[in-house]
């Protein structure tokens, strides 16, 4: 089983970035996990635009989650919201709407902020973006809060029940992924 | 004075589902008036013997018809009917209730894997026979729903703060059927 995870910051030591790469640490037997790098080449969303060929960046990101089986986001919060370049990226992806590659995708959704609460708001909205995509989200939830003293110096997340969380999430990603017909686990 | 019901079985025998004729539909209100859309696939039987009579049927999700083909992917998703997962809604009758030209029928109605009594009231037309020499029955029934029920929770808060989409459904079935031969 193949996981995509994308990050909604940009920053090179972003605490977003940090999660998922902590995820990767906790997967479960037969599951992989790409980190997707491209967030930044994403031209901003123009109809004029969304033509075949699609931007190359675009067809890639689309083709990455067509390609991979569930995607797990992990979204700053900007403003009490999404950040906008990841807003840009999934209304890239969701057109058009009926054969979108995130239609179905079992997606979950974490979050880290500087800030006291993790990014919850982001969290919520993000997961309403991508339930119009028809994507099929697992409730589940990962909010790391005061995110500059989670994590040590080899970028670790350190609290143990955060740690506990994000294992979790990703269990239920995986159910959720397995329940699908046609996927299966990686031999291991 | 006795006063007695009347009541009256349904024509004997098994029917089978007139497709093209037939109608499995709903209707909700959304914003300011009442939307409709219908199975483009449906299937049905009707089995009145000896034993109890049997109404079965299912309407499969993937051939909603509706006017815009973002609805129509919009409703297979899991914020709506969960086609993947549930690719069809399904009833199948406990009780038929048949008095003069009026039917009752109750039963269990299956939408998004959740399955719920209901009761469907409406009327059913005498046998005739059709041009070809095959005997026919019409059967409409109707049944309204509360959608968040079996888990179709999707809404939009209009300004108002009022849901754009109302919670009850109206349920509507225009069954053809012929008798098998």
């Amino acid at each position: 089983m193949k996981l995509l995870a994308i990050s909604g910051s940009l920053r090179r030591d972003s605490y977003n970035t940090k999660l998922l790469r902590a995820a990767e640490e906790l997967l479960p037997p037969g599951v992989e996990l790409e980190l997707w790098d491209g967030l930044k080449s994403i031209p901003a969303y123009d109809e004029e635009d969304d033509v075949h060929p699609a931007p190359a960046p675009v067809t890639a990101l689309r083709e990455a989650i067509a390609e991979a089986d569930a995607v797990l986001f992990a979204t700053p919060e900007y403003n009490s919201s999404i950040p906008g370049q990841l807003k840009n990226a999934i209304d890239w992806v969701s057109r058009p709407l009926a054969t979108n590659s995130l239609r179905n995708k079992p997606v979950a959704v974490v979050g880290a902020s500087t800030g006291a609460f993790g990014a919850v708001w982001a969290q919520g909205e993000l997961r309403k973006v991508l339930a119009a995509t028809g994507a099929r989200i697992v409730d589940a939830e990962v909010a790391v809060g005061h995110a500059h003293t989670r994590f040590d110096e080899a970028g670790k997340l350190t609290d143990e029940s955060l740690v506990e969380q994000l294992a979790e999430t990703l269990e239920a990603l995986v159910d959720e992924t397995a329940a699908r017909p046609s996927v299966q686990l990686l031999a291991v | 004075m006795i006063q007695t019901e009347t009541r009256q079985a349904l024509p004997l025998g098994n029917w089978t589902l007139d497709p093209v004729h037939s109608t499995i539909g709903f209707e909700v209100n959304y914003t300011v008036g009442a939307f409709r859309g219908q199975f483009r696939e449906v299937e049905a039987t009707l089995q009145a013997g000896a034993d109890s009579p049997r109404l079965a049927g299912l309407a499969k999700v993937g051939s909603v018809d509706v006017k815009d083909e973002n609805l129509a992917a919009h409703l297979q998703t899991p914020d709506f009917f969960d086609a993947e997962r549930y690719p069809e809604l399904r009833f199948e009758s406990a009780e038929i209730d048949v008095s003069g030209e009026q039917v009752t029928v109750r039963g269990d109605l299956t939408i998004k894997g959740v399955t719920q009594p209901v009761e469907l009231k409406g009327s059913l037309t005498q046998p005739i026979t059709d041009a070809y020499g095959r005997e026919r029955i019409g059967l409409r029934l109707e049944t309204v729903i509360d959608r968040t029920t079996f888990g179709v929770n999707w809404n939009l808060p209009l300004p108002s703060g009022e849901p754009a989409l109302a919670d009850e459904v109206k349920l509507e079935a225009e069954l053809y059927f012929v008798r098998e031969a």
